[in-house]
């Protein structure tokens, strides 16, 4: 793990990985939405709607996880000092805002047809709302701290308190009254139907890969920034 | 009086939401790394 930390290694692996994830990320999310739309039956509640859950659920599934990866990167840099550590949670950032928005967005034009509103100010919601919020709020900060040549340990730190929402997220369903239904899948069990969960886990599988191509392209992206940068102002440092 | 909701509408709704969002998502990452990795490339040139 720590042999990964070395930017040139990182390089060299990220060469190949990158695109491997990314394409096998869409064939596998492709295939998987094919079969949520047209292959799976109807629910007997939900009717043709139970579609969405093949968008949503995934999305769902990475905005929390894309903090998660922000959370134990930043625990990473702060243990072990890793720069490589702080530039995987900022590359986390972006993706899991915009799989946080996917969700809330598919999550408010599923409730219409089954719960009769856009949306509602119940535990789930409102806490999926302040993770989009949180997002925001890191993707700011590191920008500043860059910016402002401050301690990338601010961004690191608010990671690792932003996580706090993680668990409130997964248990609000439990803890106070929602429209929005129980835990459907926890460790070991589901009561979804094997129809719906396999091409469920199709999704949630093709999805993630994507979200790690995305990373590994953002990381890519930050780190050569970062090499250009040093590197035209050690040029001008020369020429004074 | 009852709305008619046609439920493939929501359907097709979400689903482009989710697709657009994906796709854009992931070609703004690929061509971004591309610009920054070539201006990083041109640096060393110079």
């Amino acid at each position: 793990m720590h042999g990964f930390a070395n930017p040139k290694r990182f390089l060299s692996l990220a060469a190949w990985l990158t695109p491997a994830l990314l394409i096998g990320g869409l064939l596998t999310s492709a295939a998987a939405l094919y079969w949520g739309l047209f292959q799976v039956p109807p629910d007997r509640l939900m009717g043709e709607t139970v579609r969405i859950l093949f968008l949503h659920v995934p999305a769902a599934w990475l905005g929390m996880g894309g903090w998660m990866a922000i959370a134990l990167s930043s625990l990473a840099f702060l243990v072990w000092r890793h720069p490589l550590a702080a530039l995987a949670a900022r590359a986390a950032a972006l993706p899991g805002l915009a799989f946080t928005i996917i969700c809330l967005a598919t999550g408010s034009i599923w409730g219409r047809p089954t719960w009769g509103t856009w949306w509602v100010w119940d535990g789930r919601l409102t806490s999926m709302l302040v993770l989009a919020f949180l997002y925001a709020a890191y993707i700011a900060l590191a920008q500043a701290a860059q910016r402002e040549g401050l301690s990338p340990r601010i961004p690191a730190l608010f990671g690792l308190l932003g996580a706090i929402n993680i668990p409130i997220i997964n248990r609000s369903v439990v803890w106070w009254n929602s429209l929005h239904q129980p835990p459907s899948i926890t460790v070991g069990k589901s009561a979804i139907d094997a129809e719906f969960l396999i091409p469920l886990l199709v999704a949630v599988i093709g999805f993630s890969l994507l979200f790690g191509g995305v990373v590994l392209a953002r990381m890519r992206a930050l780190l050569a920034d970062i090499q250009a940068e040093a590197r035209l102002r050690r040029r001008a440092m020369e020429a004074v | 009086m009852r709305e008619a909701l046609d439920q493939w509408d929501f359907v097709v709704a979400a689903y482009a939401v989710g697709v657009i969002g994906t796709l854009g998502m992931v070609a703004w990452a690929w061509f971004d790394m591309q610009r920054a990795e070539k201006r990083r490339d041109e640096s060393r040139r110079k």
